[in-house]
C-alpha cells in the first residue's frame, strides 16, 4: 500500500490521495448530513417538516425560521432560555474548575516525588474505564443522604471530576514542564502554588485548553446524571429539557418543531467554543508530537 | 442512550424489589397507620407544602388555581420526561432514598409495578375519597382500586377510549361503505390496496394499542388473586386479534412505519392511510401530522367482532397517586380529588395538557361539547364518551409492563420481517414476563 515501495510512485501517490480524499468526503458527508437536515428542519412548520423535501429549504423559510426561534424562547414562560443558561453555568464552570482541579492534580503526580504516587495514579486512571452512567445511581443516593438531589450542586459537583484531565495533565506535564525550571523558580524564591500558575499552567496551556473542551463537551452533554437528579425543571440542562419535551411529541405535537430548533440552538455553543479554542488545541497536538 | 438506560432499569428493577420490601418495613411507622383503619388519613395542622411530578405540560398552571383557593396547602410541580422514558425509575429511586415527592403522574399500566413493590399510599380511608368513585367512568376506577376492598391508591386522572379515525371523504369517493365489523374492516382493506393505500398503518411498537384491541375484545393479560400472578397474553381474543392482523400484514394490506415518525405524518397528510384506529387523543396528532387533510376526517366507532356490539378498547391515561412516604397523604389526596374532578381544573389541564379527563363530567366541558372543524365539524367527543362507556371495566395490566412491551414488540419486529407471526411474538412475550415475575419475587402461577 504504501508508495515507496512502488516504482510508480507518483501515480500511486495521486491514488491514494484521491481514495483518501474520497473517504474524508463520504465521512464529512456523513457527519454533515444530519446536521444539515437539523438546520433545514428548523426553517419549517410542523406540516411541512413531513410534507415538503427534507434537505432542501421551503419559500418562507427565513421568516418560519424566526417564528419557530421565537415560540421556542417563549414556549412554557420561556424556560428553554433557563435551560441554556443552566447549560452553560454547568458546563461552563464545571469546565473551568474541573480543568484547574485535573491541573493541578495531574501536575503533582508528574513532579512531586511521594509515597503512593503511582497507586493514586493507577485508581485515577481505572476511574477512566468507570462509565460516567454507572455512576450515576450510586450518586443519587449519596445526595439523597445529604440532602442534596434536585438542586444545582448535584449536577454541578460530580461534573468538577474528570480521571481523563488527570491522566493528560500528568503526561503533558511530564513531558514540556522540565525540572530544571522549577527549580530555577524555587531558587528565586517562588512558592509552589505561584510556581504552578505563572511558570507551570503557561507551559500546560494546550493541554489545558484540550481538557477544558473535552470536559465541557461532556457536562454539555451530560444526560443521565441530571435526568436522575433533578426534579424542578429551572434547574434542567437544555439536553434534559429537550429530552423531556421530545418524550411528549405523540401528546403535544407542536413540541416536535421546538425540538429540533431548540437541539440546533443547543449546539451553537458546542461549535463557537470549539472554533474559538481550535487554535490552542491543534497547536497542543503538535507540539506533543515534536517532544 | 435509550437501549442502555433500559437494562439498567431491568438490573435495578431487581435490585428494589428487596430493597424496597425492607424500606417498608422500616419506614412505615406513619404508613402503617395510614393503611388500615378508618380514622388514620387525618389532616395535619398547620401549613403543608406538597410536591406534585407530573409531565403534562401546563400543569403549573393549574396546580396555581389550587394554590391561590388554598393557602395552607401549597403545591409545588415538578417536571421530567414521560413514564417510562424516565420518571418511572426516578419514583423508585426515590421512593428507596426516601425522598419520593409527596404525588406523582403514574400511567395505568405502571400502576401494578408500583403497588408490586409497595410505592403506593393506600388513601382509602382518607374524606371523600372512596365516595368519588361514581364520580369516574367505571373501568378507570378498577384500574386504581386492582379491585381490592377498601383500596384506592390513585385518582384517575385521564383515559384514552378508542374509536376510528376514518377519511370520510375517501370512503365516499371509492363508495366503500365504512367498516362496522372487523369483516367489514378486512372486506375495506382489500379494496383499498387495490387503489394503491392503505386502510390503516400495524404499529409495531406500540404494543399497548395492540393490548387495547385484545380488551376491546374482551380479552384479560393479567389477573392476579391471593395465590400469584397469572400471566395469559395467548389467550383466545389475544390469538383473535392477532390472527386478524396477522392476515393484513401477509396480504400487505396495513402499512408498518414506526408511529408518530415523519414516514409516519407524511403518509398521514398525503391520503396514503385511510382510517386510524387510535384512542381521544389521536386527534390532535392528526391535526397537526397531516394538516393538509383538515376538515376530511371523521370519527366513528371501532369496528366490532359481533355484529352489532358496541365494545370499545382503550389507549393510554394516567392516574395521580400519592406515593409511598408522604408525610401528608391527608392533603395529597384531597388535591388529586380536586385535580381530577374540578370542572375549571379539568378545562384548563384539557386547554394546556391536552388530557381526555377520566371524570364524567368531561362531557359537560365546552371543550368536548361542540363540533370540532379538523372532522368536518363533528362533534367527535360524542363518539368517544360513548366509547368510554364501553370499555370493559375488568382489564388489569401486569407489574412488569416495560418488559413485557420491549419482548412482544421486538417479536411484533420479527413478524413484520417475515420471522414468525405476531401469535409468536404474544408466546415469546409471556414466557419473557412469567421469567421476569420470576426474577423479581413475584408470585406467578403456571
Amino acid at each position: 500500500m504504501r508508495r515507496g515501495n512502488s516504482p510508480r510512485g507518483p501515480r500511486h501517490s495521486i491514488m491514494s490521495r484521491t481514495g483518501a480524499m474520497l473517504i474524508m468526503g463520504v465521512f464529512t458527508l456523513y457527519f454533515l448530513t444530519p446536521i444539515w437536515w437539523l438546520l433545514v428542519s428548523s426553517t419549517k412548520t410542523g406540516g411541512q417538516i413531513t410534507g415538503t423535501a427534507p434537505l432542501w429549504f421551503t419559500m418562507e423559510s427565513i421568516p418560519t425560521f424566526f417564528s419557530n426561534i421565537g415560540r421556542l424562547f417563549t414556549y412554557s414562560d420561556g424556560v428553554f432560555g433557563r435551560w441554556l443558561l443552566n447549560s452553560a453555568i454547568y458546563a461552563g464552570l464545571g469546565a473551568l474548575l474541573g480543568t484547574i482541579i485535573a491541573a493541578m492534580c495531574g501536575y503533582a503526580l508528574a513532579k512531586y516525588e511521594f509515597k503512593g504516587r503511582e497507586a493514586i495514579f493507577n485508581i485515577v486512571l481505572s476511574g477512566v474505564l468507570v462509565p460516567a452512567t454507572a455512576l450515576a445511581l450510586p450518586l443519587f443516593l449519596i445526595f439523597s443522604e445529604v440532602k442534596l438531589t434536585n438542586t444545582l450542586w448535584a449536577v454541578f459537583l460530580p461534573s468538577l471530576v474528570s480521571p481523563f484531565g488527570v491522566y493528560l495533565a500528568r503526561i503533558y506535564a511530564a513531558a514540556s514542564v522540565p525540572g530544571e525550571l522549577l527549580e530555577a523558580a524555587r531558587l528565586d524564591g517562588s512558592g509552589e502554588i505561584r510556581t504552578f500558575f505563572t511558570v507551570s499552567t503557561r507551559l500546560m496551556a494546550p493541554a489545558l485548553v484540550t481538557i477544558f473542551l473535552f470536559q465541557f463537551v461532556a457536562i454539555w452533554n451530560n444526560f443521565f446524571l441530571p435526568l436522575i437528579m433533578l426534579r424542578d425543571q429551572t434547574l434542567f440542562p437544555v439536553t434534559l429539557g429537550l429530552y423531556a419535551w421530545n418524550s411528549q411529541i405523540s401528546q403535544i405535537p407542536e413540541l416536535r418543531v421546538l425540538v429540533i430548533v431548540g437541539a440546533l440552538v443547543s449546539i451553537l455553543p458546542l461549535i463557537a467554543a470549539f472554533l474559538a479554542l481550535q487554535r490552542f488545541w491543534s497547536s497542543g497536538l503538535g507540539a506533543g508530537s515534536v517532544k | 442512550m435509550r437501549a442502555h438506560y433500559g437494562k439498567a432499569t431491568a438490573a435495578f428493577a431487581m435490585v428494589s424489589a428487596l430493597t424496597l420490601a425492607g424500606c417498608a418495613g422500616g419506614g412505615g411507622g406513619d404508613s402503617t397507620a395510614g393503611g388500615e383503619g378508618g380514622s388514620s388519613c387525618e389532616p395535619s395542622s398547620g401549613p403543608v407544602d406538597l410536591t406534585f411530578t407530573t409531565w403534562v405540560p401546563g400543569m403549573d398552571k393549574v396546580v396555581d388555581l389550587w394554590n391561590e383557593e388554598n393557602p395552607d396547602i401549597q403545591v409545588k410541580v415538578q417536571t421530567g420526561p414521560n413514564g417510562n422514558s424516565g420518571t418511572y425509575q426516578n419514583f423508585f429511586n426515590q421512593l428507596q432514598a426516601g425522598n419520593a415527592p409527596d404525588l406523582g403522574q403514574i400511567e395505568y399500566d405502571a400502576l401494578p409495578n408500583f403497588r408490586v413493590q409497595d410505592g403506593l399510599e393506600n388513601i382509602a380511608s382518607c374524606e371523600n375519597v372512596s365516595d368519588a368513585e361514581d364520580q369516574f367512568v367505571d373501568w378507570t376506577w378498577g384500574q386504581v382500586t386492582f379491585g381490592e376492598d377498601d383500596a384506592v391508591y390513585a385518582v384517575p386522572q385521564d383515559s384514552g377510549p378508542m374509536a376510528m379515525f376514518y377519511r370520510k371523504d375517501l370512503f365516499e369517493q371509492a363508495g366503500i361503505e365504512v367498516p362496522t365489523t372487523w369483516e367489514e374492516y378486512a372486506a375495506a382493506a382489500e379494496e383499498i390496496k387495490a387503489q394503491g393505500s392503505y386502510i390503516t398503518n400495524f404499529p409495531r411498537g406500540d404494543v399497548n394499542w395492540f393490548a387495547g384491541n385484545v380488551w376491546q375484545a374482551g380479552g384479560q393479560w393479567f389477573s392476579n388473586d391471593d395465590e400469584g400472578w397469572d400471566v395469559n397474553l395467548t389467550g383466545e381474543e389475544s390469538e383473535q386479534v392477532a390472527n386478524y392482523w396477522q392476515g393484513l400484514l401477509e396480504k400487505d394490506q396495513v402499512s408498518t412505519l414506526p408511529s408518530f415518525s415523519d414516514e409516519w405524518n407524511a403518509s398521514f397528510n398525503e391520503g396514503d392511510q385511510w382510517t386510524w384506529i387510535s384512542a381521544v387523543w389521536g386527534a390532535s396528532t392528526l391535526a397537526t401530522g397531516a394538516p393538509d387533510t383538515s376538515g376530511k376526517w371523521a370519527v366513528a366507532p371501532m369496528p366490532q367482532w359481533e355484529d352489532g356490539g358496541t365494545a370499545a378498547g382503550n389507549w393510554g391515561g394516567s392516574s395521580t397517586a400519592v406515593l409511598k412516604g408522604s408525610e401528608h397523604p391527608y392533603e395529597a389526596a384531597q388535591f388529586a380529588l380536586w385535580l381530577n374532578t374540578d370542572p375549571e381544573a379539568l378545562a384548563l389541564a384539557n386547554e394546556l395538557g391536552g388530557l381526555y379527563p377520566a371524570a364524567k363530567s368531561a362531557t359537560d366541558l365546552e371543550a368536548f361539547s361542540g363540533g370540532v372543524e379538523y372532522f368536518g365539524g363533528q362533534k367527535i367527543y360524542d363518539v368517544f364518551a360513548e366509547a368510554s362507556s364501553n370499555v370493559d371495566p375488568n382489564f388489569t395490566w401486569g407489574p412488569t409492563m416495560t418488559q413485557t412491551y420491549t419482548d412482544v414488540s421486538d417479536g411484533f419486529g420479527k413478524a413484520i420481517g417475515g420471522d414468525g407471526t405476531l401469535m409468536d411474538a404474544l408466546t415469546s412475550g409471556e414466557e419473557a414476563t412469567v421469567e421476569s415475575l420470576k426474577s423479581q419475587s413475584i408470585p406467578v402461577k403456571e
